[in-house]
């Protein structure tokens, strides 16, 4: 156990805040991300559904990229179990049944307004 | 839980130099909290934004009032002051305390840059007859933008605090953490921004 804990520690200690290296990547897919949607919208090279589609796919591989290159989202103590992943995988639910619920509802809603 | 508290009496019964370890690490989860329910606090008004954009009561749509070029601008300076802010924690890491703040004054000076273009927007639009009250899609537009604006600004004056304090005291284990948790916050307000970016003003003028 002590041993298996300072191995994990160790390793933390290299890898907790990034590399300068792991920044610049993360810094050039955010751009590479910002810019394809830019691209596609601003040309109008595709028809309304694949643009949504390509804009919210390259919106959320960009969060990702910056919850692992920018805010390491993995970074942890010893073997403690990762209680920032966990909440934010409840603060996501929460929000993915208020928006398409509320998109849900408010789309066959012929009354309310 | 058990074993966290394990894990927490065996890293002391070691004496790690990590004094900082424990609390600051425990403020830091504190303030990924904090962020959930900010995640949170966003998704509302972005449900209402999206639900709401189509109600122009006859006033300008999105088509007609969003300006690109600005957007695009702002997009490009907060991405790369969320760049600085990391490059600051890395100076921080290396223990070069001015290094450190002059990456901060860089991520400053390009969020005040982001502000200034994104009050200038507002300004704008609110003198083509597109202010708070227009209709409940400018309404919810200003609300949702304006939330993640002053999100920033709180940032702005915050990162000026934090900035004056390393100044007089350096890297000690209370700055150290106070950087890690606004180079966090500046992290976030840019991931909230992205989905600014594509579901407002991408959607608004495809």
């Amino acid at each position: 156990m002590a041993n298996h804990s300072d191995h994990s520690h160790g390793h933390d200690e290299a890898h907790a805040h990034g590399s300068l290296k792991s920044y610049i990547v993360g810094f050039i897919l955010s751009i590479v991300l910002t810019i394809i949607p830019l691209v596609v919208v601003l040309n109008h090279m595709l028809s309304q559904l694949p643009t949504i589609l390509i804009i919210m796919v390259t919106a959320v591989l960009q969060f990702v990229v910056q919850l692992f290159f920018f805010m390491h989202v993995r970074e942890r103590q010893g073997n403690q179990p990762r209680w920032n992943v966990m909440a934010l995988i409840f603060g996501l639910a929460i929000v993915l049944v208020v928006v398409s619920g509320s998109i849900w509802i408010m789309t066959y809603n012929g009354v309310g307004y | 839980m058990a074993q966290a508290v394990s894990q927490h009496g065996h890293d002391h019964a070691h004496g790690h130099d990590h004094g900082h370890h424990d609390p600051q690490e425990l403020k830091m989860l504190g303030f990924w909290i904090f962020l959930i329910t900010d995640v949170v606090l966003f998704g509302t008004l972005f449900a209402t934004y999206v639900v709401l954009h189509n109600n122009t009561a006859g006033g300008p749509t999105a088509h007609e009032i969003f300006e690109m070029p600005g957007v695009i601008a702002e997009t490009f300076i907060l991405l790369t002051s969320s760049f600085t802010s990391g490059l600051a924690v890395l100076a921080m890491n290396a223990g070069k305390v001015k290094q450190l703040i002059s990456w901060l004054v860089v991520t400053w000076i390009l969020g005040a840059s982001f502000i200034f273009l994104e009050v200038d927007e507002f300004i704008k639009m609110v003198h083509e007859g597109f202010n708070y009250g227009t209709s409940a899609f400018a309404t919810s537009f200003f609300t949702l933008v304006g939330t993640h604006g002053l999100h920033v600004s709180m940032g702005l004056g915050w990162m000026l605090l934090i900035m004056i304090q390393l100044a007089r005291k350096g890297i000690t284990d209370v700055t150290r953490g106070k950087v890690n948790v606004i180079s966090l916050y500046w992290h976030f307000l840019d991931a909230v921004w992205i989905f600014l970016l594509s579901v407002v003003y991408l959607m608004g003028v495809m």
